[in-house]
C-alpha cells in the first residue's frame, strides 16, 4: 500500500519534517533528526529511479482529482534522475553540516538552519516531482525562500548583502515566471503541463504564447545562473555557510535547468522553441561566454569560494550547451553533467569548507602546505579538481566525452574546440589551489600555528563518499549514462521530435 | 459602467505607481503602497475577484504596509540623493514593456466568455463543484479541494517566511541600551519589555476603542474562518484578521503586555502545527485508502468527508497565518531603536 | 481600432504598472523602495490575472440564486496563492534590511557597496 504513494514520499518527508524540527531542542537533535529525513528520502529516489526506469512514467493525482482538475505529480526518467542528484546530495552535506554548521553558524540557531535546509528539500522536491506549472511556481517560491534565509546564515556580514540581492534577483524572476505561465494560461485555460503540451500544439504560431515563453526563459535563466544573469550567483556561494554553498551548488541551480528543460521540450515542444523561435543559437552563445567569461574569472580570484562560484556558473554553461546542440546527445550529455557536476561541486565546496573549519579563511594563500598538513582535504579536492578539468576515470571526463562527441556528431569543429579550451582554462584555476597546497610552505605569518590539524572525520566521510562517487561513476557509468539517455529519450518523445539527428 | 469604474480605478492605480518613482520621502511612500494595495482590492471587486480583494486588503494593505513601516522605524526615513540617473534600467524597463505589449495584441478579448480560460477547466468547477465537493463558494472549493496541494505549498511558503525572519532577527526579549552601536549582546541585565515600552497607552481614546474593537474583531475572525465556505473568506483572510486584533494591542497597551497576551512561545509552538495539522489530514486520507489530501474517504459520504477535510485544513492554514504574521510583526518591534544615528 | 483598445486597454494599462514597479525595483538605490517596486510589480501581475477571469455581465463564483453567469474561480485561486508568496518575500526581505542596516549603517545600496569593496 505505502509503494502506490512513493512517487509523493520524496515531497511530503521533508514537508511534515520542517516543522516539526523547528521544535526539536538542542543542537543535535535537529542535525540528527533532517539527516535521517533527507536519507530516507535518498532511499526513496534511488528506488523511484529504478522503478521509472524498469516501468516507464509514474503518476500520482493530489487529492485523488484528475488532471487537468486536479494537479498531477508525474515522475520520469529525467526528474528520478535529478532528484536523485538532489537527495544524495542533500544527505552527504548535512552528514557533513554537523561540524561544519556547528562551527560556522551560532548555537541558537542550528535548529532553524536545519529547519531550512528541510523546506529547500522539500522545495526542490516539489519543482522537480509536480506536473502542473503553477504547483512549480509555488514549489519554486519555497525553495528560494529557504535559500535566502540559508545564505544569510553566514558570518560574514555580506551574506546579508549577498542574500538580498539574491532575494531581489529571484523574485524578479519568478515573478517573471507567473507572467509566463499566465500567458499560457490565458490562451490555453490549463495549468498541467501534459495538457498545456496539447494545448499549445494545437495554434500555429501566437504571439501570446511565444511572449509567455519569452518570459519564462528569462524568469528560469535568472534562477539558474545563466549569463549575464548569475549575477547574485558568486557573491551568494562565497559568503554562505560552507555547507550551505556545498548544497546549493548541487542543488539548485541544476533544479532550474531541468526546469527550463521541462518547459522547452515537453511543454513547447523543441521544434518550435529551438527553429521558430531562435532560442538554440541564443544559448548556445550564452552558453560559451557563461564558460569562458567565468572560467576566467575563476582564475582571477583569491578567494577560493568565489573561484569554485564562477566555476559553477561555468560548467551550468556547459550544461546549456549541451541542450542547445538541439541533439539527443546534447540532451544527454547536459543531464548527465547536472548528476556528475552535482558530485564534483558538493565535494569542492566541502573540502574548502574543511579549510575554512580548520584555518578560518578561504583566501588561496591560506591554503599553502595544507597539502600534507591536511592531506586527506586536499587529496579529495584533488580529485574532484581533475574530474572539473575532464581527466580521464572522472565524472567530469564522462561528461566532457559526450558534450564533445555530441557536437563531432554535428560537424561542429569549433564547439569541440571551445569545450577542450574550457577544460585548460580549468587547470589553471583548480591548479593554482593545488599549487599553494602542494608546493608552498605554511604561510609563517599566521597568527598562534598550532599545527593544522585535519578535520574530524564526520566531515571527512560525506566529502570522501562524494569523491569515491566521483571515480566510481567516472569508471562504470552504465547507471548514469543509461538514466541520462533514457531522461533524453524521454524529452524527446515528449517533443514528438521530428528530428533525429545521429 | 463597470468599465468607467475600472478605467477610474487604473488610473488612480497609474497616478500611485508613478509617484512612487520620484517621491523622496519613505513614509509617504509606503503609505502610496498601502493606497496602492487598497485601490487593487476595488479592482478585484470590480472584477468580481471578492476573495483576492478580501486577502489583498488584509494581506497587502495591512500587513505588508505595518512591516514596511516597522522597517522605516529601524532604519531611515528618507532616501539619499543619488548622483547618477543611468539609462540602464529605463532600456530594460521599455524592452520589457515592450515586448508585454507585443505579447498582447493576439490575447483573447477581456472579458469575453468564449475565451479559453472558460472552456477548457473552469465549466467543472463552475457546474460540478456544489455537488462533487458542496459548497456554494467555488473558489473555496478549487483552493481547498481540487488544487488543495498548492493550497499546502503556500501554508508552507508563510512557514518558511517565519523560519527566515525567526532566523534573521529573532524576538527580543530585553531591551538593548539604546545608545549602544551595533552590539549585539541582549543580556546586559536590562528591564523587561513589559515595563520599558508603555506603548501608546497615554492616549485615552485609542485606548477605549481599542479596547471595544479588539473583540469584534476577533470575532470577525472565526466569522471568516467558518463562514468561508460560504461567501468570501477562509483560513487566510481569518489569520491575518485574528493577528490584525492581537497586533492592535501590542501597539497601543505596548509589546510587553503583548507577550504577556500571546508569549512567543506559544507562537512557537503553533507556528508548525497548523501546517502539520494540514499535512495531516492529508496522510490520514492516505491511510484511509485515498490518494494524499483525497478527501472523499474521511466519511462514508464523499460530499460530507470533503466538507471534514476542508474545516480541517482551513483551520490548520488559519492557525499557522496567525501565528505567523503574529512572530513576524513581534519580531519586527522587539528589535531595538534605530542604531547609528 | 476602437473595438481593439476597448478590448485591450485593461492589459495595457495593467502592462504600464508592471513596468512602473519594476523600474522602482531596478533602479532605486535604496533597498526598502526597492522592496516596495517589488510588491507594486507582483500586485500589478495579479491585477492581470484576475482580467483574464472576468466573465462579462458574471458575477462573483459563489453559488446564488437566479445568476447564469460566473467569473472564472481558477485564477482567483492561483491569485490568493500568489499574494502569500508575495507576503512572505517581502517579510524575509525586510528583515535582511533591517539586519543590513545594523551591519552597515546604511540600507544604501551604493552605500554599502563603498564599504564593501574596501575589505
Amino acid at each position: 500500500m505505502l509503494s502506490e504513494h512513493l512517487p509523493i514520499l520524496p515531497i511530503i518527508l521533508p514537508l511534515i519534517a520542517a516543522p516539526v524540527c523547528l521544535l526539536i531542542p538542542g543542537r543535535n537533535g535537529g542535525w540528527l533528526f533532517a539527516t535521517l529525513v533527507s536519507a530516507i528520502s535518498l532511499v526513496v529516489s534511488f528506488v523511484l529511479l529504478n522503478r521509472v526506469l524498469a516501468e516507464g512514467t509514474l503518476s500520482y493525482a493530489m487529492g485523488g482529482w484528475p488532471p487537468p482538475w486536479g494537479i498531477e505529480m508525474r515522475l520520469d526518467v529525467a526528474n528520478a534522475f535529478v532528484l536523485l542528484a538532489v537527495t544524495l546530495i542533500s544527505t552527504a552535506v548535512l552528514v557533513y553540516a554537523q561540524k561544519s554548521a556547528g562551527h560556522e553558524i551560532d548555537r541558537d540557531k542550528q535548529g532553524l538552519f536545519y529547519t531550512a535546509h528541510l523546506l529547500c528539500l522539500t522545495g526542490l522536491s516539489g519543482i522537480l516531482i509536480t506536473g502542473d506549472a503553477f504547483n512549480l511556481f509555488v514549489f519554486l517560491e519555497i525553495s528560494s525562500l529557504a535559500t535566502y534565509t540559508l545564505v544569510s546564515l553566514g558570518s560574514d556580514r555580506r551574506c546579508l548583502t549577498a542574500a538580498f540581492r539574491y532575494l531581489v534577483m529571484g523574485t524578479i524572476g519568478a515573478t517573471f515566471i507567473l507572467i509566463g505561465v499566465g500567458m499560457l494560461y490565458m490562451k490555453t485555460g490549463t495549468l498541467n503541463m501534459l495538457d498545456l503540451a496539447e494545448q499549445i500544439a494545437r495554434y500555429d504560431s501566437s504571439r501570446t504564447i511565444n511572449t509567455g515563453l519569452a518570459f519564462i526563459m528569462v524568469g528560469v535563466s535568472i534562477k539558474l545562473a545563466l549569463f549575464p544573469l548569475h549575477l547574485w550567483l558568486p557573491p551568494a556561494y562565497t559568503f554562505a555557510p560552507s555547507a550551505v554553498s556545498a548544497f546549493l551548488a548541487g542543488t539548485a541551480t541544476k533544479v532550474a535547468v531541468y526546469v527550463m528543460m521541462r518547459f522547452i521540450f515537453t511543454i513547447f515542444g523543441a521544434d518550435h522553441v529551438f527553429h521558430e523561435m531562435g532560442m538554440d543559437l541564443i544559448l548556445m552563445v550564452l552558453a560559451i561566454v557563461a564558460i569562458f567569461k567565468c572560467s576566467f574569472m575563476a582564475a582571477l580570484q583569491h578567494n577560493a569560494k568565489t573561484l569554485l562560484a564562477y566555476s559553477s556558473v561555468a560548467q551550468i554553461g556547459y550544461i546549456v550547451l549541451g541542450i542547445s546542440l538541439v541533439s539527443m546527445s546534447g540532451l544527454m550529455a547536459g543531464i548527465l553533467h547536472i548528476f556528475n557536476h552535482a558530485l564534483m561541486k558538493g565535494a569542492l565546496f566541502m573540502a574548502v569548507g574543511a579549510v575554512f573549519y580548520r584555518v578560518g579563511s578561504v583566501e588561496i594563500k591560506a591554503f599553502s602546505g595544507l597539502g600534507r598538513q591536511m592531506p586527506w582535504t586536499m587529496a579529495a579536492f584533488t580529485v574532484a579538481g581533475l574530474s572539473i578539468i575532464g581527466v580521464p576515470l572522472t565524472v567530469g571526463f564522462v561528461s566532457k566525452w559526450y558534450l564533445v562527441s555530441g557536437a563531432l556528431e554535428q560537424g561542429n569543429w569549433i564547439i569541440a574546440a571551445l569545450v577542450l579550451l574550457g577544460s585548460l582554462l580549468a587547470i589553471v584555476y583548480v591548479g593554482r589551489i593545488l599549487e599553494a597546497a602542494y608546493f608552498r610552505r605554511p604561510d609563517d605569518t599566521q597568527s598562534g600555528t598550532a599545527a593544522v590539524k585535519e578535520v574530524p572525520i564526520g566531515m571527512l566521510i560525506p566529502m570522501w563518499v562524494l569523491v569515491l562517487a566521483n571515480v566510481y561513476f567516472g569508471i562504470d557509468t552504465s547507471l548514469t549514462v543509461e538514466a541520462a539517455q533514457q531522461a533524453a529519450l524521454s524529452f524527446a518523445q515528449d517533443s514528438n521530435w521530428q528530428e533525429a539527428t545521429r | 459602467m463597470a468599465e468607467l469604474i475600472d478605467l477610474v480605478l487604473l488610473g488612480m492605480l497609474a497616478a500611485t505607481a508613478l509617484r512612487v518613482i520620484f517621491l523622496r520621502d519613505l513614509f509617504a511612500v509606503v503609505m502610496l503602497f498601502g493606497i496602492y494595495s487598497f485601490l487593487s482590492a476595488a479592482i478585484f471587486v470590480s472584477l468580481d475577484a471578492v476573495d483576492v480583494a478580501f486577502t489583498e486588503a488584509s494581506v497587502g494593505a495591512g500587513i505588508s504596509t505595518v512591516l514596511m513601516l516597522g522597517t522605516l522605524a529601524l532604519t531611515e526615513r528618507k532616501e539619499k540623493v543619488t548622483q547618477h540617473k543611468s539609462w540602464l534600467p529605463l532600456l530594460v524597463v521599455i524592452t520589457t514593456g515592450g515586448a508585454l505589449i507585443y505579447g498582447t495584441l493576439d490575447m483573447p478579448p477581456f472579458a469575453n466568455p468564449d475565451n479559453p480560460v472558460h472552456h477548457h477547466v473552469a465549466p467543472r468547477y463552475i457546474e460540478q463543484s456544489p455537488q462533487e465537493v458542496g459548497l456554494p463558494n467555488m473558489v473555496t472549493s478549487v483552493l481547498a479541494s481540487y488544487r488543495g496541494f498548492d493550497t499546502l505549498g503556500e501554508t508552507v511558503v508563510v512557514f518558511s517566511a517565519a523560519v527566515g525572519v525567526l532566523s534573521l532577527l529573532g524576538i527580543r526579549r530585553r531591551r538593548e541600551p539604546a545608545s549602544g552601536l551595533a552590539s549585539e549582546s541582549d543580556n546586559t541585565g536590562q528591564a523587561d519589555l513589559s515595563e520599558s515600552d508603555p506603548g501608546l497607552r497615554a492616549h485615552e481614546v485609542l485606548r477605549v476603542i481599542a479596547k471595544l474593537i479588539i473583540p469584534l474583531i476577533l470575532l470577525f475572525a472565526l466569522y471568516v474562518q467558518f463562514h468561508g465556505d460560504f461567501g468570501p473568506g477562509g483560513g487566510f483572510q481569518a489569520g491575518v484578521i485574528a493577528a490584525a486584533a492581537f497586533i492592535l494591542y501590542a501597539l497601543v497597551f505596548g509589546i510587553g503586555s503583548g507577550f504577556q497576551v500571546v508569549s512567543p512561545n506559544v507562537l512557537r509552538w503553533l507556528t508548525p502545527f497548523g501546517v502539520l495539522l494540514y499535512a495531516g489530514v492529508g496522510v490520514l486520507c492516505m491511510l484511509m485508502g485515498g490518494q494524499f489530501l483525497d478527501y472523499n474517504v474521511l466519511a462514508s459520504d464523499p460530499v460530507h468527508g470533503q466538507h471534514y477535510g476542508i474545516i480541517a485544513i482551513e483551520l490548520g492554514v488559519g492557525i499557522t497565518v496567525f501565528a505567523v504574521m503574529l512572530n513576524i510583526f513581534y519580531a519586527f518591534t522587539s528589535q531595538t531603536e534605530r542604531v547609528g544615528q | 481600432m476602437m473595438s481593439v483598445v476597448l478590448d485591450y486597454y485593461n492589459y495595457w494599462i495593467v502592462v504600464f504598472l508592471m513596468m512602473t514597479g519594476f523600474y522602482v525595483v531596478i533602479s532605486a538605490n535604496n533597498l526598502v523602495k526597492k522592496v516596495v517596486g517589488l510588491n507594486i510589480f507582483q500586485t500589478s501581475v495579479f491585477i492581470f490575472y484576475i482580467s483574464m477571469g472576468k466573465v462579462a455581465e458574471g458575477t462573483a463564483p459563489i453559488l446564488a440564486e437566479g445568476v447564469e453567469a460566473y467569473s472564472n474561480p481558477l485564477p482567483h485561486v492561483l491569485i490568493l496563492t500568489a499574494i502569500v508568496v508575495g507576503v512572505a518575500t517581502t517579510a524575509v526581505g525586510l528583515s535582511l534590511i533591517v539586519r543590513i542596516k545594523r551591519a552597515y549603517g546604511s540600507v544604501e545600496e551604493d552605500e554599502f557597496q563603498d564599504q564593501d569593496d574596501l575589505i
